[in-house]
């Protein structure tokens, strides 16, 4: 009865309402694209002239960048001639015919075309290693790091060195070249950096002062110099420091010097990770009456090295970038390749620099974003648990 | 590690699991080892050399360098100056285009990091695109894009591009007019600094004074004023003793001016973008450390956004933002060595490179270099130490 007691005392209050009004629609302007637009890019004179700014800029560039690279450029040609302005190209863009003939030359070098197939296989294998390695969820990922750390080296070493016993002729490193090459470094850097990496960074974490103070001149000395030096060391010093006869190879000796100049960045970013460990389970690991060996490789490593994921590729991208450098003691990775090719007087034109350039910009900027957002999307998967909800 | 006290009655333990004894003989086994390797490389190294007829030792600095530098900032002569010399030539230049490059990559990365974070959507996507596209490709890359791509597809000599008659550019470099300093300079140079002293002078009294009293000082215009005016009445009372001398063009080249090596243009350009591109990271992860609440409180207090993120938030930010900050400035310094690639006449090409080459003292010459670099790197870490000191909170310092 109250709730009818109340219905009439409010229709007897003249001035109160008996039924709720219809909702107004939102002020014009606030709400759907307009709005948007509104709020994000026109919120006050300053930013309305950013905006537009902007808008002509990167109108501007990307009207460029597709010119060059699809409107204006030159799809077939035999030589030079095709590339350059004429009156019936009044604006060349960028000259495919010269990256189409030399493709093979950016993948392989000058390794020989008819074992050019041990090169795809190599290729094939670090592949599966390395999605192996790196998807979580693959079967049986205890297998992956002997595969990857192993297998692997001595596999490609056979395959693409060869080996005469088993019908692999042999082939120079110096005919290897190109895409070949940036991956060999990368991986040989990537492989060995990472063991010697976490033994320097255990080093550095040691009770033994004569092995904390090696390994931290070590560390110290070749993160406070540049790469390049590195590499000049490796490749003017090293054949003086061992006798004459077993003066290694060219790639070798940068192969040397990446791997060590990696391992000090890796130790830092591994040591990151065993710090990021709670005491606790160094004690536990203790209280267990486990060695040294099995408490670090059973307990402390592994843990350590599941959250430094993310740091370990984003190491690993500034390694793929800067194997790049090796281009300067003259070894012929794909930028070297890139050099010697734009230069080339069948096909030098105005274009070609640029055309060769940015072939080696969509090559690299593949490798390293994709492996970036690897390294993201582990990042917001590792702190999934942590996550405050 | 130390045997526990509290026990008494010690088990009796066989000498081969004692901790200590271990641990002498893993580090008496290392620094063997270690001193073997160096012995044989050294060893090695000496046959090596005599055979090669290379001369050791430091003699080579005296010796007359007999090649020419592209780019002396001190006086040089490729007939009568020495390694030596040519070593500091490359020294300065490296420092040159390190210190610009720093200066440069910060104005950038600042912007473009604080741009990431703009409430303009267009403006954050641009920001995010140009960090996700420059840090994603090697320096060397870059550096040989911007040398070979874009400055050598510049006009040539004839066909310079110029600007205002004074300024001219082409695939060998920019030149721009040159000021030349005459006798009677010393006075206004003296006004010019003592015109600074005051400036600041005035900016401490103007702080002292709004913290006394709470009444604001305008410190940019009256600083400006006390720079600009005091200086140009001297300059017009001395006669102007500072004339620009124009370049001209010539037939083949453009004579008078200073010229700027597009090897020097490339390599700085390509530093300032790649090096920016990390900053403005380093710049958005220490913005963002700031709570939103401290945003939210300037706004509240009346703060305009601009000044809010300048008086508020950046110098939180900072406390974040230094240590990687300057782990990007020493990776420029150490990056500034890819010179060698464009030809710049850096301490790596001019000594590591060429030096290297002529006299064949690897050993010397790469330890030097690597000396350099290391001293460079100390020295900047200091630098950038103290300056954090400065601006943590005195609570906060440990």
């Amino acid at each position: 009865m109250t709730m009818a007691e109340g219905e009439l005392a409010r229709a007897e209050i003249a001035f109160v309402r008996g039924a709720y009004v219809a909702p107004l629609p939102p002020p014009p302007g606030t709400t759907g694209a307009i709005g948007w637009m509104r709020a994000n890019l026109f919120s006050s004179v300053f930013n309305s002239i950013l905006t537009v700014v902007m808008l002509v800029f990167v109108v501007w560039l990307g009207v460029e960048i597709v010119n060059f690279l699809i409107r204006d450029a030159v799809w077939t040609g035999a030589d030079r001639a095709a590339c350059i302005v004429s009156p019936e190209h009044p604006r060349v863009g960028a000259c495919w015919p010269f990256v189409w003939e030399r493709l093979n030359y950016f993948i392989y070098g000058s390794y020989p075309v008819a074992e050019r197939w041990r090169v795809d296989i190599f290729f094939a294998m670090l592949a599966v290693g390395v999605v192996w390695i790196l998807w979580l969820d693959s079967p049986r990922r205890d297998l992956a790091a002997g595969y990857f750390f192993v297998v692997l080296p001595i596999c490609s070493f056979v395959l693409l060195h060869g080996m005469q016993t088993i019908g692999l002729p042999i082939v120079d490193t110096s005919l290897w070249g190109g895409v070949l090459v940036t991956i060999v470094v990368a991986a040989v850097g990537i492989v060995v950096s990472l063991p010697l990496g976490i033994l320097l960074a255990l080093g550095r974490r040691s009770d033994m002062p004569a092995v904390r103070i090696l390994s931290v001149i070590f560390i110290e000395f070749v993160r406070g110099v540049p790469l390049i030096t590195v590499l000049f060391m490796a490749s003017v010093m090293l054949p003086l420091f061992v006798p004459e006869d077993l003066s290694p190879d060219k790639l070798l000796r940068a192969l040397i010097g990446i791997a060590l100049f990696a391992s000090a960045y890796m130790a830092e970013v591994v040591r990151a990770g065993l710090q990021a460990i709670p005491r606790g389970q160094y004690e536990a690991g203790n209280a267990l009456a486990l060695k040294y060996w099995q408490r670090m490789g059973l307990i402390i490593l592994p843990q350590a090295l599941r959250v430094t994921i993310p740091n370990i590729v984003n190491t690993t991208i500034g390694l793929f970038k800067d194997t790049t450098l090796v281009f300067i003691v003259g070894i012929f990775d794909l930028l070297k390749t890139i050099e010697a090719a734009r230069i080339d007087p069948k096909w030098a034109s105005p274009v070609t620099s640029a055309t060769g350039y940015a072939v080696g910009a969509i090559f690299y900027w593949v490798f390293c974003y994709s492996m970036s957002r690897y390294a993201r999307h582990m990042e917001t998967r590792l702190s999934a648990g942590r996550e405050r909800r | 590690m130390g045997p526990a006290e509290t026990s008494t009655v010690r088990p009796k333990q066989s000498l081969l699991f004692n901790p200590t004894l271990r641990s002498v003989v893993y580090q008496t086994t290392l620094c063997l080892v270690i001193a073997l390797l160096a012995w044989a490389a050294i060893s090695n190294a000496i046959d090596n050399l005599a055979r090669a007829r290379i001369a050791t030792g430091f003699g080579f600095w005296y010796h007359t360098a007999g090649f020419d530098i592209s780019q002396t900032l001190i006086e040089y002569t490729s007939h009568g100056s020495t390694y030596g010399r040519a070593f500091w030539v490359g020294l300065i230049n490296t420092l040159l285009v390190a210190v610009l490059g720093i200066i440069g990559a910060t104005i950038l990365g600042f912007i473009v990091g604080i741009a990431r974070l703009s409430k303009n959507w267009l403006v954050a996507k641009v920001a995010s695109g140009y960090v996700e596209v420059i840090r994603n490709l090697p320096l060397l890359l870059q550096l040989l894009f911007w040398y070979n791509a874009v400055l050598k597809a510049l006009p040539e000599t004839r066909n310079s591009l110029v600007i205002a008659n004074s300024v001219y550019l082409n695939n060998r470099g920019l030149v721009v007019p040159r000021t030349v300093w005459q006798d009677g300079i010393g006075l206004p140079l003296l006004v010019f600094l003592s015109s600074i002293v005051a400036a600041f002078v005035y900016r401490y009294w103007a702080r002292r004074r709004q913290m006394q009293t709470g009444k604001p000082a305008p410190v940019l215009w009256v600083a400006l004023a006390l720079i600009v005016l005091p200086v140009a009445v001297t300059l017009l009372f001395t006669g102007l003793p500072v004339t620009f001398e124009f370049p001209e063009r010539g037939r083949f080249n453009v004579t008078g001016g200073t010229e700027v090596l597009p090897e020097f243009a490339a390599l700085l350009f390509g530093l300032i973008v790649y090096t920016a591109a990390f900053i403005a990271e380093v710049v958005r992860a220490g913005i963002q450390s700031v709570p939103t609440g401290q945003t939210e409180a300037a706004l509240a207090l009346g703060f305009r956004s601009n000044l809010g993120l300048r008086l508020i938030v950046l110098p939180q930010a900072m406390r974040v933002i230094i240590p990687p900050l300057t782990s990007q400035y020493l990776n420029l310094v150490k990056n500034s060595s890819l010179a060698v690639a464009v030809g710049y006449p850096d301490l790596v090409q001019v000594f590591t490179g060429t030096v290297l080459n002529q006299t064949g003292q690897a050993v010397e010459v790469v330890a030097i270099t690597m000396a350099v670099y290391l001293s460079i790197s100390l020295f900047t870490s200091l630098a950038m130490n103290i300056y954090n000191r400065a601006i943590t909170p005195v609570g906060d310092r440990s």
